[in-house]
């Protein structure tokens, strides 16, 4: 889970980085008694979780608490790369002396920990990458050892930081870990004209799968960002994705639904089709689970067919068979749209038995994934 | 022969007392796996009995290899478990630790691969994998056995289901070893390890590599290909529908900006020589026809 810069800012007060917390307002109207309150020059910034919101306009100063109703005005409802704004933060503007990039993250490739970090902040550090290489410092980390004191000194004098930065390194490390975080990056983290540091901006991601030892992290959830149908799908426990086509998903393995969509847009090119949605029912397919991801992908305006997708790995295709069934029963007047599956796999012969046998009107049954997908692209054409 | 995985490997089972471990001990010692033991805190003493045999539960790692001279363990243990149950397998000097659980930590798992790394003698596959089967010989894991039996392609795949899947499509042939890596952003054992493994196994002649969108895993791959691997390889990859910024399924699934996308990795792939399908029957295809070439 992404936060956005507020929230991550948040975070790293309760670590001792030093940051300007300000104000997170919804509406214009209020951007004035907390400009007003925070006494001075405000920095109008909206709250989205993409990059580049600077150069898409989205922060902007404010010289007046009246200019930032009308700063916040013309930034909040504003779209980021397809990030609507629903709130801004205001923060008083800082008299920074210099600006720097500081991140820590996951090193896939060395499966460990890596910091990156430049004095040159400020900008994307893709843009710094490309025309000063030199000035981006990488310095692995050791899981087993951390950020300890020679390590901060390390990373310090890697980068070319003002002496005394070794603190914030440090605290920022304790974010990573202490939070569980997979993404800890400040840019710019700025030198201030007394020679403090400061964390301008914040990017976190939360890793989701350690939520169960952080339940404070579930309030940093924006719900109201979120898609209708994917958090109602968050909501009964399904790992649904919404895409913007009209052939809905079904399948069982994150994997082999991501293959399915592949090959759904694939078969779909001749007609101008893709698939709906990415959803992956897992390991159990029980009548509920089954009834739940239908519901859902049936609550799409845009589905116009729905392809089920089942390798029968531990999950037997007898109990999908069963479980489509069951959840047509249940759904009954809500399912309308045509549905082709394919099974394979643990007891395929009694999956199909079981669909023969129902003989129902919306199911169709084709043997192999690919005339499987072809048929389902043909229906969402036709219908 | 056959990689990390042979008949003579002597197979413990951490959690082997919990349902999942039980029902997959069960497939395990029906596919002709060598269960010597399961491990469970506080249970040690006890003893689970399978259709033809009672296994025994030791109470910690080190007692399990003391007793049975376990070479591999099969962990089964619940997220917030998963981290001690491998460092104790580590710490017992078990060569090979296959980690099925999903839903780990990455902080987790990156100490304990670190760990593992410091005892220079385990590897680790996963976590958030179905495991390693060497058919016919032994199988680690919630592979089923019965989808295709032994054979000489060797296959590495970030993806449980699509590794069921592509040993259906090619299950006339069968497998010397299927080896499942999982989909998370640390992992123990790479495309790279195993793409290795099978290079320098007498009993391969090919190799199905699936990746999947996320991270440059495939690219290294690819680069490693192109300069030590001589047998033919054809690829599949997942994703190229998948939308930047979301994550899909699998927690290390996700494009980032312009980085990790599934159409890099297919160029990459191609770059190196290795034909990459665009569905997985029609990368069968092309195992099909690498093998004919070949023989």
């Amino acid at each position: 889970m992404d936060l956005m810069e507020y929230q991550a800012k948040e975070l790293f007060a309760r670590y001792g980085v030093p940051v300007t917390l300000g104000r997170v307002i919804e509406d214009p109207a209020d951007a004035e008694l907390a400009a007003a309150e925070l006494g001075g020059r405000v920095v109008v910034k909206a709250q989205v979780k993409t990059g580049g919101r600077g150069k898409a306009g989205g922060v902007k100063l404010a010289t007046s608490p009246e200019d930032a109703v009308g700063k916040a005005f013309e930034i909040l409802g504003m779209d980021i790369k397809g990030h609507t704004v629903h709130r801004v933060l205001l923060a008083l503007a800082a008299d920074i002396a210099e600006e720097y990039y500081f991140s820590y993250l996951i090193d896939r490739a060395q499966r460990s920990y890596l910091c990156i970090a430049s004095t040159e902040g400020g900008v994307e550090i893709e843009e710094v990458a490309h025309t000063n290489p030199d000035a981006i410092a990488k310095i692995p980390i050791d899981p087993a050892v951390g950020v300890d004191e020679a390590k901060a000194a390390e990373i310090v004098a890697a980068v070319g930081f003002p002496a005394g930065a070794e603190d914030v390194v440090r605290r920022l490390y304790d974010v990573f870990i202490s939070e569980d975080a997979s993404l800890v990056e400040v840019n710019p983290l700025v030198k201030l004209a007394d020679g403090s540091l400061e964390a301008l901006d914040g990017k976190v991601t939360l890793d989701e799968n350690a939520s169960y030892r952080h339940a404070d992290h579930a309030g940093f959830e924006d719900k109201a960002a979120a898609d209708p149908l994917e958090a109602a799908a968050q909501e009964k426990g399904l790992n649904y994705v919404k895409l913007d086509g009209s052939v809905g998903i079904i399948g069982n393995g994150a994997g082999l639904v991501m293959s399915t969509l592949d090959v759904v847009a694939y078969a779909g090119e001749p007609y101008g089709v893709k698939p709906a949605n990415f959803l992956d029912i897992g390991g159990g397919a029980s009548a509920e689970v089954m009834a739940n991801g239908l519901g859902i992908i049936l609550g799409d305006t845009q589905v116009r067919s729905v392809f089920v997708n089942v390798f029968g790995g531990i999950t037997a295709c007898d109990a999908v068979s069963n479980g489509i069934v069951q959840a047509l029963a249940l759904l009954g007047d809500q399912a309308d749209k045509p549905l082709v599956v394919r099974l394979d796999g643990n007891n395929v012969d009694e999956g199909r038995r079981i669909l023969a046998q129902a003989n129902h009107p919306l199911v169709t049954v084709v043997d192999t994934m690919d005339g499987a997908a072809a048929r389902a692209a043909q229906l969402a054409a036709q219908n | 022969m056959a990689i990390f995985l042979t008949e003579q490997s002597r197979v413990v089972v951490q959690g082997m007392t919990g349902s999942e471990g039980t029902k997959h001990t069960s497939r395990m010692l029906a596919a002709g796996t060598n269960i010597v033991g399961g491990v469970t805190p506080g249970k040690g003493g006890q003893s689970v009995d399978f259709a033809k045999r009672s296994i025994p539960v030791y109470g910690s790692c080190a007692d399990a290899v003391k007793s049975t001279s376990a070479d591999v363990s099969v962990i089964f243990v619940p997220p917030r478990f998963t981290k001690g149950a491998v460092i104790e397998a580590v710490d017992a000097g078990i060569p090979l630790v296959v980690v099925i659980t999903e839903g780990v930590p990455v902080h987790d798992t990156a100490a304990f691969f670190a760990a593992a790394q410091a005892s220079g003698t385990t590897r680790i596959i996963g976590p958030n994998c179905p495991g390693i089967i060497s058919p016919g010989r032994a199988n680690a894991g919630i592979i089923p056995a019965d989808i295709a039996g032994p054979g000489r392609i060797g296959l590495v795949s970030k993806s449980g289901t699509l590794t069921y899947q592509m040993m259906y499509e090619l299950r006339d042939f069968g497998f010397s070893t299927a080896i499942g890596i999982g989909g998370d952003p640390i992992i123990g054992t790479t495309h790279i390890d195993a793409l290795q493994a099978f290079q320098d196994d007498p009993d391969t002649d090919a190799i199905v590599m699936i990746g999947e969108i996320g991270g440059d895993a495939e690219e290294r791959a690819a680069a490693f290909i192109k300069e030590n691997v001589t047998k033919p390889v054809v690829g599949y990859v997942a994703g190229f529908t998948a939308p930047e910024g979301k994550t899909m399924g699998h927690a290390g699934a996700i494009v980032s900006g312009s980085s990790g996308t599934a159409a890099a990795k297919q160029e990459a792939l191609e770059a190196a020589g290795v034909r990459v399908g665009k569905t997985p029957t029609e990368t069968a295809t092309m195992m099909r026809h690498a093998l004919a070439l070949a023989v």
